[in-house]
């Protein structure tokens, strides 16, 4: 790692916004402040009251970010809203400079932090596609020279002589992305562009940011929500957090991480407190759900998780059933199991234990969505109480299962089937 | 890392900076920009319109007709000899130049904060082209005067100053700098203060009035009015311009020197200011 090129080095970066109202608003606000300081008198424009605190407060959108990108890698940003993603692309992308702090770019920099900017609604697709080129950074002979190649990638050479207000949305987004894919920039700033567009161009696009990152060497940063493209894109990622890095490594290792933080491997799952959610109501509450015959949540290949559910009922339930919802560690649905709906439940607490077959799960982490609800004689459900990540277990590989690699959830999803059959 | 394998672009962002770091160079590097927003300030004035480029002669027109109704008829003031309409005309260009360069400048940052806010380019570019499109705009109108003056010069009522044509670019690089330099420190300023905004559609109005446009220089007699509008640095290049065209006027090289004196502290206090306010407006705009 050590002798791999540098493409982005960020050090001690911290990004500081002030809260409220920036400025009087008007000049007069604002000398009128200035003079009331001068005096040494009251500022006329503070608030009365608690707002007096709020003086000087301000919100680290970044706060010390150390980070450094190495040149050819695909770098994927993830974090909940306003953990300083988009701040801190825009800080690289030059829009806004830091509070304090260092950034040392090493190449040029093709930022896509919205698709189509500097459009012209009035000008032709052709115009917009040299006035966007030479906005993101080239000169005019470069995007004579790749003009082609932007018209037959954007999928739009019928409307490119066409003012772009008469483009669908798709096909705006389509050219836009075109011309940002293809400047001959070392460095790729992408903040969640692919939300727009088909699923076939988006794979298009992803495609050919793996191949600017893989075969031309460009170094890329992507920030999306959509964890798919991230593990389809990406080789590292980092997580931010409240303006810092707070994890950095592999991207499942990463996706789990951000997506985890809230759940961890127990035996004892407390699930007090109130449970929300909609359509349920809430007759019945899960207090907690007990791992049985086991020390720690893991299990192989046979095993068979057993859970004791211990909840509290407000009446007598007939026709009580459960259903687990098993999600893998970045949430996505797995699988769907159900009771039959053969319990019934008295007033007042109840126990009750489950019992769940692990034989076709892949390896990993699961987290387990857990919904009490009841069938009535017209066959309809009613939901009871819903407890999201209410407890999660760990299936990791037996010496008995065929397949020994490691598994990859991108590439070979969350079931693990029997052995091939060879007859 | 070793320095030989430093590529050739390399980027440093800081939370310090010089403030004389003005980053020109970078500017050149984006001069295909600059045509291109200069010729889109074009194209886009005149998309969807009948007449399209022809409002550029029919616009000054009209407004010349209108001074030479309203201050020549009406307010039946003078123009030194110098046929009314030609008078107008030519005044009309040179302001409408100057006030453009002020103008389009003065909403630089808030016109274009949602490119501004989206992608990196040398922020300076986007004054450079208005300039550069009030100077194309000023050539078109200039052919009009041209039209107007080769048929007074025939009839033998004008007599310009030919050997003092050269200077009339020397003249629009002058204003133009005046201009962009006055332009950008309000476009910094409106950042904060949206009053500014307003007040500079006003304010190029009344900046108009007391400057010899709609009335030549002559007109104040020796006053203090007089001296008064000399101050201003807008008047010496004016009339400069009106001296070469018209034959009408006087170079005053004094007060040429005391607006280039002006111009020189507006554009290089502008930039300074533009290039502080350019890096963390985003935040406050």
């Amino acid at each position: 790692m050590e002798n791999r090129e540098v493409a982005i080095q960020l050090s001690g970066v911290k990004k500081m916004y002030k809260l409220g109202q920036i400025g009087g608003g008007t000049l007069q606000g604002d000398l009128q402040s200035w003079w009331a300081r001068v005096r040494g008198k009251e500022d006329p424009n503070t608030k009365i009251g608690s707002e007096q605190q709020l003086i000087g407060q301000s919100f680290m959108a970044l706060n010390g970010i150390d980070l450094t990108v190495y040149k050819g890698e695909a770098l994927g940003i993830i974090g909940s809203n306003g953990a300083g993603k988009s701040t801190m692309l825009k800080l690289l992308s030059r829009v806004t400079a830091p509070t304090e702090g260092e950034i040392d770019i090493y190449g040029r920099i093709a930022s896509m932090l919205e698709v189509g900017t500097g459009f012209n609604g009035e000008m032709t697709g052709r115009e917009n596609v040299y006035m966007n080129g030479a906005i993101l950074g080239m000169t005019k002979a470069e995007i004579d020279a790749k003009m082609e190649d932007i018209i037959e990638f954007s999928e739009v050479r019928e409307f490119i002589d066409t003012p772009v207000k008469r483009y669908s949305s798709g096909m705006y987004v389509k050219l836009a992305f075109s011309v940002a894919a293809h400047l001959d920039s070392e460095i790729m700033i992408m903040d969640e562009v692919l939300a727009v567009g088909d699923m076939a161009f988006q794979k298009k696009c992803l495609d050919k940011m793996r191949d600017a990152a893989k075969k031309e060497g460009r170094t890329v940063l992507y920030v999306s929500h959509n964890m798919n493209t991230i593990r389809q894109l990406c080789d590292r990622c980092i997580v931010l957090n409240k303006g810092k890095v707070v994890f950095e490594g592999g991207v499942d290792e990463s996706i789990n991480h951000y997506m985890n933080t809230t759940k961890a491997l127990a035996v004892v799952n407390d699930c007090s407190g109130e449970h929300k959610g909609p359509t349920m109501d809430k007759k019945i509450h899960i207090d907690t759900v007990t791992f049985l015959d086991t020390d720690f949540p893991v299990y192989e290949t046979g095993d068979v998780v057993i859970v004791k559910v211990d909840f509290t009922s407000r009446c007598d339930i007939d026709h009580l059933a459960m259903r687990m919802t098993v999600h893998s560690g970045d949430k996505t649905v797995v699988g769907l199991a159900t009771s039959s709906p053969c319990m019934v439940a008295k007033s007042g607490s109840n126990e009750v234990v489950l019992t769940l077959r692990l034989d076709w799960l892949a390896p990993g982490k699961y987290i387990i969505k857990l919904t009490a609800y009841s069938v009535n004689e017209f066959g309809m459900n009613q939901m009871h109480d819903v407890v999201d990540d209410c407890f999660a277990f760990e299936k990791v590989q037996s010496m008995d299962d065929n397949n020994r690699m490691s598994w990859n959830h991108s590439w070979w999803g969350y079931m693990m089937f029997p052995e091939l059959g060879v007859k | 890392m070793q320095e030989a394998t430093k590529p050739i672009y390399y980027t440093h962002i800081s939370s310090k900076y010089h403030m004389f770091d003005l980053n020109l160079k970078e500017v050149w590097r984006y001069r295909d920009l600059i045509m291109l927003f200069t010729k889109r300030t074009f194209a886009l004035t005149y998309k969807q319109t009948v007449l399209g480029p022809a409002w550029i002669f029919i616009n000054p027109l009209i407004s010349s007709f209108i001074y030479a109704f309203v201050f020549g008829g009406i307010a039946g003031m003078g123009t030194d000899g110098v046929p009314q309409i030609l008078f107008y005309l030519c005044s009309n260009a040179i302001w409408i130049f100057f006030s453009g360069c002020v103008t389009k400048n003065a909403s630089t940052f808030t016109a274009n904060a949602n490119v501004f806010g989206k992608v990196y380019f040398p922020r300076l570019t986007i004054p450079v082209s208005n300039v550069l499109a009030s100077v194309v705009q000023f050539g078109v109108q200039m052919i009009l005067v041209l039209l107007f003056l080769t048929y007074y010069v025939i009839n033998g009522q004008v007599h310009p100053h030919w050997e003092v044509w050269p200077l009339i670019p020397v003249v629009l690089v002058h204003l133009g700098l005046l201009g962009l330099g006055f332009g950008i420190i309000i476009s910094s300023l409106t950042t904060k203060y949206r009053d500014l905004a307003i007040l500079v559609t006003f304010g190029v109005q009344l900046w108009m009035y007391a400057t010899p446009i709609v009335y030549p220089l002559s007109q104040l007699g020796d006053g203090l009015m007089k001296n008064i509008l000399l101050l201003n640095p807008v008047t010496a290049p004016v009339e400069v311009f009106r001296y070469a065209v018209l034959g009408q006027g006087e170079i005053m090289p004094a007060y040429l020197v005391l607006s280039g004196v002006i111009t020189l502290v507006a554009v290089i206090g502008g930039v300074m200011i533009f290039n502080k306010v350019e890096k963390t407006f985003m935040d406050t705009v």
